[in-house]
């Protein structure tokens, strides 16, 4: 009796916990709201931080992107070559890319390789007074410091999507096509005729743009809050990871089901 | 500030880079082009039109001339009327071609084939293709299958 | 001028202020000593409007920072400069760069003025050479006075140093505390030294005031301070650097025995 009171107890401070952290980062995303704009008063603080999150990230997206395609290539020849179907190649791999893989894998290997920088890099800056710092020196470090990283995750994110499923593709019909010998007219011609441009490509590139706004807002949130020790920031930078992961993942199943839901 | 420059450029370069990622991916490889197809329109009545939908393929010989534009039930016949625009190269299709719906494969999407008939005139803007045959319904031919099974 | 009034900041149980006044003339040094822990960063912090009084009044030059919205905040700051207890310079930045970084940011001047000004504060404390150098280059010391270098970077009307002689050789000592005077006296500023170095504080104070246990156990010129170590045995305990006093104290509100849980009630038998 007394260990399922507990376990109960347990289970109401991790709600308890959990809705406490929810709206203490909704109030900071109100605080942050106010400065998206006047950030763009500095665009050069604003490039910086897309060339660190975003253009450092390149390499990782681009060789995983291609790794994809090359799987899905292989996978979707071995599935559709059974029904006779191996024209489909093509959209089956730029379908699955545009619409999911894409927006989904860019983005938590971001959360992993830039998200999780972003939020050292402030909890470091808190930790050492750096922040503290640019207060007394009347310089608001919500403006100078978390707008334009939260603005530089926020702009990488689709574009880097972008370019993985565009890789993906590229991918797919160097194992359907120059590999395993799928005719490239069909290749081509079935995505053309079954790839939307505005629900599949726009609807994809819509989701990447909220997923960037979710890690872009959890790793800026999480180093600006982040305990001003050692393991503070260690379970900072953990905890970005797993919260912008498990957020993409959630959102992506509700937009899905919104946009591509029967 | 040399540095700085570069990282600019660099930054630049990367926007524009995935920015026309998404343009090649939206306007290049989808069917965006394609559902602005320049040509005239012809009707169609089915009984039951199956999984085409909107920007359905229709074929001719295998080949893609048109896609379809919109579906509609009439109300009076029960039936779907299916609007297709066919690309105007394609001008000479006889008034009494037949439309059929089709599978791509077993299992893959819908598509409209047209086959041509033998008449002299051709299809006009407007015009109506008058004998179709409906999609297969893959269910109804294995219910009537074991149906006509179990007669026996 | 600055003026803290009736002054209570507690952190969770710990007392920290406890009705302090306090005041801090305009073209005066004042030393703000006391042992670590006492609460001394915390004062600069309630100054600088960082942190906000439980209960009592903060005033810098009229503005009320304990009760000032943002806009009036920061406008007070601009006149302020702060000296971090650790120096806090931007890590990204190099020693040049993190001097330039207020006058960047609050002022119009061009490249070259700007550059003038950096290489005439990192002078003054010494550190003209390392002006390339990035933070994590240079020892305890010397990123103190570059922060310091900083700190002073718009010429501000109020000082406020936290440890500043932590860290430093007899030389830079020197400088330093040569440094801290001629620059209050030349633009007449209101400068707070906080320091646990007695005989530092002493030496280059207009006025001393000594914090102990949450309440100032004394304050005047250096001579009138050290004249009351009679009446207080704290205070004498501090100056003297003795290992055994009053302030020890605090730390024994709750005995070790109990901490280290032995429980002996003699007279009880068991
Ligand atoms: N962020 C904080 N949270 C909780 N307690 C703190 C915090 N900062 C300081 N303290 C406590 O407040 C007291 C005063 O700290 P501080 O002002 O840094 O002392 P000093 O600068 O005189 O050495 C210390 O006892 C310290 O334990
Ligand atoms: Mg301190």
């Amino acid at each position: 009796m007394s260990r399922l009171l507990e376990a109960l107890a347990r289970l109401g401070r991790l709600m308890i916990g959990g809705v406490r952290h929810a709206g203490a980062m909704a109030l900071f995303a109100l605080d942050l709201a106010w400065v998206l704009i006047p950030t763009w008063s500095r665009p050069r603080d604003v490039a910086q931080q897309v060339y660190a999150a975003g253009v450092l990230s390149l390499v990782i997206i681009l060789v995983a992107g291609g790794f994809v395609g090359l799987v899905l290539g292989l996978q979707g020849y071995n599935i559709l070559s059974t029904f006779n179907a191996s024209e489909s190649l093509g959209v089956m791999v730029a379908l699955s890319l545009v619409r999911e893989l894409g927006p989904v894998v860019a983005a938590l290997l971001f959360a992993g390789r830039a998200g999780s920088a972003i939020t050292a890099e402030i909890a470091l800056m808190k930790t050492t007074e750096q922040l503290a710092a640019l207060e007394m020196m009347a310089v608001d470090p919500m403006r100078r410091v978390i707008g334009p990283r939260f603005w530089g995750a926020l702009i990488s994110v689709p574009l880097l999507a972008a370019l993985f499923s565009l890789v993906g593709v590229l991918g797919g019909y160097l194992i359907g096509v120059v590999v395993l010998g799928v005719d490239a007219a069909s290749y081509w011609g079935q995505i053309g005729e079954q790839m939307a441009a505005w629900e599949d490509v726009g609807g994809g590139a819509l989701k990447s743009v909220a997923f960037g706004a979710v890690i872009a807002l959890i790793a800026v949130y999480e180093g600006y809050t982040a305990e001003p020790t050692a393991s503070g920031m260690a379970r900072a930078t953990t905890q970005t990871v797993v919260l912008s992961s498990l957020g993409v993942l959630g959102l992506d199943f509700v937009m899905t089901a919104f946009m591509f839901g029967a | 500030m040399n540095v700085q420059r570069g990282i600019e450029v660099v930054v630049g370069l990367f926007v524009l880079a995935g920015i026309a990622a998404l343009m090649v991916m939206a306007l290049q490889w989808s069917n965006f082009g394609a559902s602005r197809v320049n040509g005239y329109e012809i009707t169609a009545r089915f009984d039951n039109i199956g999984g085409l939908t909107t920007q359905s393929p229709v074929k001719l010989a295998g080949l893609t001339i048109g896609r379809v534009e919109s579906i509609e039930l009439d109300p009076d016949t029960f039936q779907a009327e299916v609007h297709m625009i066919i690309d105007g190269k394609y001008d000479s299709l006889p008034t009494d071609s037949f439309a059929n719906i089709y599978t791509a494969g077993l299992l893959g999407s819908q598509y409209v084939e047209i086959s041509p008939g033998g008449a002299l005139e051709s299809l006009e803007d407007g015009d109506r293709i008058t004998m179709t045959q409906s999609a297969i319904i893959l269910e109804n031919i294995v219910s009537k299958f074991l149906f006509d099974k179990a007669k026996e | 001028m600055i003026e803290l009034a009736r002054l209570r900041f507690s952190r969770g149980e710990q007392v920290i202020f406890d009705e302090v006044d306090m005041r801090f003339e305009r073209g005066e040094v004042t030393a703000v000593l006391g042992p670590s822990g006492t609460g001394k960063t915390t004062l600069l912090r309630l100054i600088g409007g960082q942190v906000r009084p439980k209960s009592g009044v903060v005033r810098v030059d009229g503005t009320e920072v304990s009760r000032a919205r943002r806009k009036r905040l920061y406008a007070l700051r601009r006149r302020m400069g702060v000296l971090f207890q650790n120096g806090a310079l931007f890590t990204d930045l190099t020693v040049g760069e993190n001097v330039a970084f207020p006058l960047r940011a609050h002022s119009a001047l061009d490249e070259a003025l700007i550059r003038r000004i950096v290489l005439f504060k990192l002078e003054a404390v010494g550190l003209r050479s390392a002006r390339d150098k990035y933070p994590a280059e240079l020892s305890g010391g010397m990123a103190r006075r570059a922060a310091l270098a900083r700190a002073m970077a718009l010429d501000p009307e109020i000082m406020l140093y936290d440890e500043p002689f932590a860290g430093q050789d007899p030389v830079s000592m020197g400088v330093l505390l040569r440094l801290i005077r001629r620059l209050n006296d030349a633009l007449g500023l209101t400068s707070v030294v906080v320091t646990h170095d007695v005989n530092e504080a002493l030496s280059i104070s207009d006025r001393v005031i000594v914090i102990a246990g949450g309440r100032v156990i004394g304050q005047g010129t250096p001579d009138e301070v050290r004249a009351q170590r009679h009446r207080e045995p704290a205070l004498a305990q501090f100056l003297d650097g003795a290992a055994d006093g009053p302030l020890n104290a605090t730390d024994s509100a709750v005995p070790l025995s109990t901490d280290l849980g032995l429980r002996f009630d003699p007279g009880v038998d068991r």
